[in-house]
C-alpha cells in the first residue's frame, strides 16, 4: 500500500537519480580513460576531453602494439594467468573434495583441515616469504609468481562446502559401480560443482592477472615482468631506470594518451570476463556460504 | 584374490556393495585378510571381508591422502616454511651468512621499532586510515543495499548492480593510474573544480591530509558495490510476513525499514563489523602504494608500505620482519577477539 502515497513516490525518483548517478560514478573515470586513450596528443595534453575522444585517432594504441616491452610483458601475463588459474584450481579442487568427507570416513580429515586454516591465520609475511622464494631459486622464474599463492585455502573451503551438500546417494551409487576416489571427483562431484568451479577460475583468472606486486618482488628483470606489474613501474612509479629506454621509446611511454592506451588494454580482459563472472559470482559467493 | 575375478558379475556386485562400509580392493583385502588364512579358498570371502573392514578402510584412505598431497606440499613451502623465516626478526640477518648463520639480536628491532620515530607515526596512520575505511566500508554499503532494496524493477536494480560492482575487480595498479591522472594539479577534477567553482588547482595526491582523504573515499568507491551483495542476500532472506504484518498495522515504508528491515539485517551487520576489526593494521597495501609518494608519508605510509621500503628496498630484512610480526600478532589478537564478539551477539561460526 506505501507504494501509492505521495512521499514514497518522490522518494521513489530520489533513490532511482541517487542510484544511477552511483552506478555512472563507479564507470565514469573508466569511460575517461577510454575516451583520452583514443584522442589526439594535443587536446589530450590539455586536458580537453572529457567522457568522449577528441581528435578522434588509434596513434595510442599503434604505439603500444608497436612496443615490443609493452607485448612482452602481456604474453608473460597471459602464461602466468593459464598456467596459475590451472594450478590453483587443480589443487583446491582435490584437496576441496577430500576436506568434504566427514571425519568419520577419513580420519585425517580435521588435522588437514586445520593444517590448511591455519596459514589462514599465520602467515610470513613479505620478507620470510622473499628469503623462502630466492631461496629456492624461483627468483625471476614464472613459477614465483603462480606457486605461492596457489594454494587459496578461502575457495578450498567454498569448494568443500559445495562437495558437502552434493547428495551423498549419488556417490555410493558411483562406489557400487566400482568406482574410485578420482572417478567419483571428476565424474560425479565435478559436474554438479561447476558453477562453483566456473566462478572460481574465474576469479583466480581476474587476481592473476591483476596481481603486480609479486612481480615486483619476485622479479629482478624487467623483462619477466607481468604487464601489470610492468605498467605499475612505468605508469605509476615512473621509473624507466630498469627499462634503459630509447628517446623515442621514453617519448612515447610518457605521452598522456599512450598511458591511457595502456591502462584500458590492462583493464580489458577483466572487463571481457566479467558478464560471466557477475552471472556468477553472487550466487556462488552465497551459496557456498550457506552451511549444512 | 583372485576370487573377485572369478566371481559371476551378481557375487561381485555384492561385494561391491561392501565397499559403502569400508571394503577395499582386492589387493587390500588379500593383504589385510592373510591372517584369515585360506577363507577365501574355502568360499566364506564374505566372512573374510567382515574380518578384515577395519584394517582394509584404513588402508582404502591412500587416494585421499594423495590427493592432498600437491595442496600439502604447497602450503608447507609456501605457508609454514616462512613461518619459521620469522626467526630472522630476533637475529641480524645477513643474506651470505643464511638464518642460521647470522647473529642473534633478541628483541633488539621491536626495542627500536617503538623508539623510532617513523615507525610510530606509521603505526598511527595505519590504524586511522584502516579505522576510517572499516566504518564507511560497513555504512555505505548497507545504506546502498536498502535503497536499492526499494527499486521494483528488476532490469534498473541488476543494471546498477553491474555497474557498481565493476571496480572491485580491477587492480589497484590501473585504477592507480587513472586516479593519478584525473586526481592531478591539471587533471580532470581540478580542471572541472576551477570551472564550476573558480578553485585553485588541489593538490590530492601531494598534500597529507587530501591524501587520507583520497584512499578513504577511492578505496570505498572501489569496494560498496561489492560490499551490498551480504546484505542483499540477507535482505532477500527476511520473512514477508513481517511486512506484511507491518503494512496491516498501518506502518509507513520508513517505519517498515526501521523496525523490520533493520532489525534483521542486524546480526548480519554485526558478524561483517567484528570481523573487520581484525583489519585495523590492513591499510591496503595495493592502494596506498600505487597512490603515494615521498610528499604524503608523514601522512600516508603504513605498515606495509613500510616493511616494502625499509625491508625490501634497504635491505633492513630483521627490522622489516619485527614490524611485520607486530602487525600479525595485533591482527590475529583482534580477529579472535572480534570472532568471539560475533559469536556471543550473533551465534556465528566460520566452521
Amino acid at each position: 500500500m506505501y507504494h501509492k502515497t505521495t512521499g514514497y513516490r518522490i522518494f521513489s525518483v530520489f533513490n532511482y537519480l541517487l542510484l544511477s548517478l552511483a552506478g555512472l560514478l563507479c564507470v565514469l573515470p573508466i569511460i575517461h580513460i577510454l575516451a583520452v586513450s583514443f584522442s589526439a596528443s594535443a587536446p589530450a595534453n590539455s586536458h580537453l576531453v572529457g567522457l568522449w575522444p577528441v581528435g578522434f585517432n588509434l596513434e595510442s594504441y599503434t604505439k603500444t602494439m608497436n612496443n615490443p616491452n609493452f607485448i612482452r610483458a602481456f604474453l608473460i601475463a597471459l602464461e602466468r594467468t593459464a598456467l596459475g588459474t590451472f594450478i590453483t584450481m587443480s589443487v583446491i579442487t582435490l584437496a576441496g573434495y577430500v576436506l568434504s568427507k566427514d571425519s568419520a570416513s577419513f580420519k585425517s580429515r580435521n588435522a588437514y583441515a586445520w593444517y590448511f586454516v591455519f596459514t589462514m591465520l599465520f602467515s610470513g609475511g613479505i620478507i620470510p616469504s622473499y628469503i623462502v622464494v630466492r631461496n629456492l631459486h624461483l627468483m625471476d622464474t614464472i613459477w614465483a609468481l603462480v606457486l605461492p599463492g596457489a594454494v587459496q585455502v578461502f575457495n578450498m573451503i567454498l569448494l568443500m562446502n559445495f562437495f558437502k551438500a552434493t547428495p551423498k546417494e549419488l556417490e555410493e551409487a558411483a562406489l557400487i559401480d566400482g568406482a574410485g576416489h578420482f572417478t567419483i571427483l571428476f565424474r560425479v562431484y565435478l559436474p554438479l560443482a561447476m558453477p562453483a568451479v566456473a566462478t572460481m577460475s574465474l576469479f583466480s583468472i581476474v587476481g592473476n592477472w591483476n596481481a603486480w606486486f609479486d612481480g615486483l618482488l619476485y622479479i629482478n628483470d624487467y623483462r619477466n615482468y607481468p604487464l601489470a606489474t610492468f605498467l605499475q613501474t612505468i605508469i605509476v612509479q615512473q621509473d624507466f631506470s630498469k627499462l634503459n629506454p630509447d628517446v623515442n621509446e621514453l617519448k612515447n611511454i610518457s605521452q598522456r594518451t599512450v598511458k591511457a592506451a595502456q591502462i584500458f588494454i590492462g583493464i580489458l580482459p577483466v572487463l571481457v570476463v566479467y558478464p560471466y563472472l557477475q552471472k556468477y559470482f553472487v550466487k556462488g559467493i552465497v551459496l557456498g556460504a550457506v552451511k549444512e | 584374490m583372485s576370487i573377485h575375478k572369478n566371481q559371476p558379475y551378481s557375487l561381485r556386485h555384492q561385494y561391491g556393495q561392501e565397499r559403502i562400509f569400508g571394503m577395499e580392493t582386492p589387493i587390500t583385502a588379500e593383504r589385510a585378510g592373510a591372517g584369515a588364512g585360506a577363507g577365501s579358498g574355502t568360499g566364506s570371502g564374505a566372512a573374510a571381508g567382515q574380518h578384515t573392514g577395519k584394517k582394509g578402510f584404513l588402508r582404502r584412505t591412500w587416494p585421499l591422502h594423495l590427493m592432498l598431497l600437491p595442496a600439502v606440499l604447497l602450503q608447507f613451502i609456501f605457508g609454514y616454511l616462512p613461518l619459521g623465516g620469522l626467526v630472522i626478526a630476533f637475529k641480524d640477518y645477513k643474506p651470505y651468512d643464511g638464518i642460521w648463520g647470522s647473529a642473534w639480536a633478541g628483541l633488539e628491532h621491536f626495542r627500536y621499532m617503538f623508539e623510532y620515530p617513523d615507525s610510530k607515526q606509521v603505526i598511527i596512520n595505519t590504524a586511522l586510515i584502516a579505522g576510517l575505511k572499516i566504518i564507511f566500508n560497513i555504512v555505505v554499503p548497507f545504506a546502498f543495499a536498502l535503497l536499492l532494496n526499494e527499486v521494483r524493477k528488476s532490469a534498473f536494480k541488476r543494471s546498477v548492480q553491474t555497474l557498481v560492482y565493476l571496480p572491485y575487480f580491477i587492480s589497484w595498479v590501473f585504477l592507480g593510474g587513472i586516479l593519478n591522472d584525473i586526481l592531478a594539479s591539471d587533471g580532470i577534477i581540478n580542471t572541472l573544480l576551477h570551472n564550476w567553482f573558480g578553485l585553485q588547482p588541489i593538490l590530492f595526491l601531494g598534500d597529507g591530509s587530501w591524501f587520507r582523504a583520497v584512499v578513504v573515499i577511492s578505496d570505498v568507491w572501489q569496494q560498496f558495490g561489492f560490499g551490498t551483495i551480504v546484505y542483499l542476500a540477507a535482505l532477500a532472506g527476511v520473512n514477508p510476513s513481517l511486512y506484511e504484518a507491518a503494512e496491516v498495522d498501518g506502518a509507513s515504508r520508513w517505519k517498515q525499514t526501521l523496525n523490520v528491515t533493520i532489525p534483521s539485517l542486524a546480526p548480519i551487520v554485526i558478524v561483517v563489523a567484528t570481523l573487520a576489526i581484525g583489519n585495523i593494521l590492513n591499510a591496503g597495501f595495493d592502494q596506498i602504494f600505487n597512490l603515494y609518494n615521498p610528499l604524503v608519508y608523514d601522512k600516508g605510509d603504513i605498515i606495509d608500505t613500510f616493511v616494502y621500503r625499509t625491508g625490501i628496498l634497504n635491505g633492513q630484512y630483521s627490522f622489516g620482519t619485527a614490524v611485520g610480526i607486530f602487525k600479525s600478532v595485533v591482527g590475529f589478537v583482534l580477529i579472535v577477539i572480534g570472532y568471539r564478539i560475533a559469536y556471543k551477539l550473533a551465534d556465528y561460526k566460520i566452521f
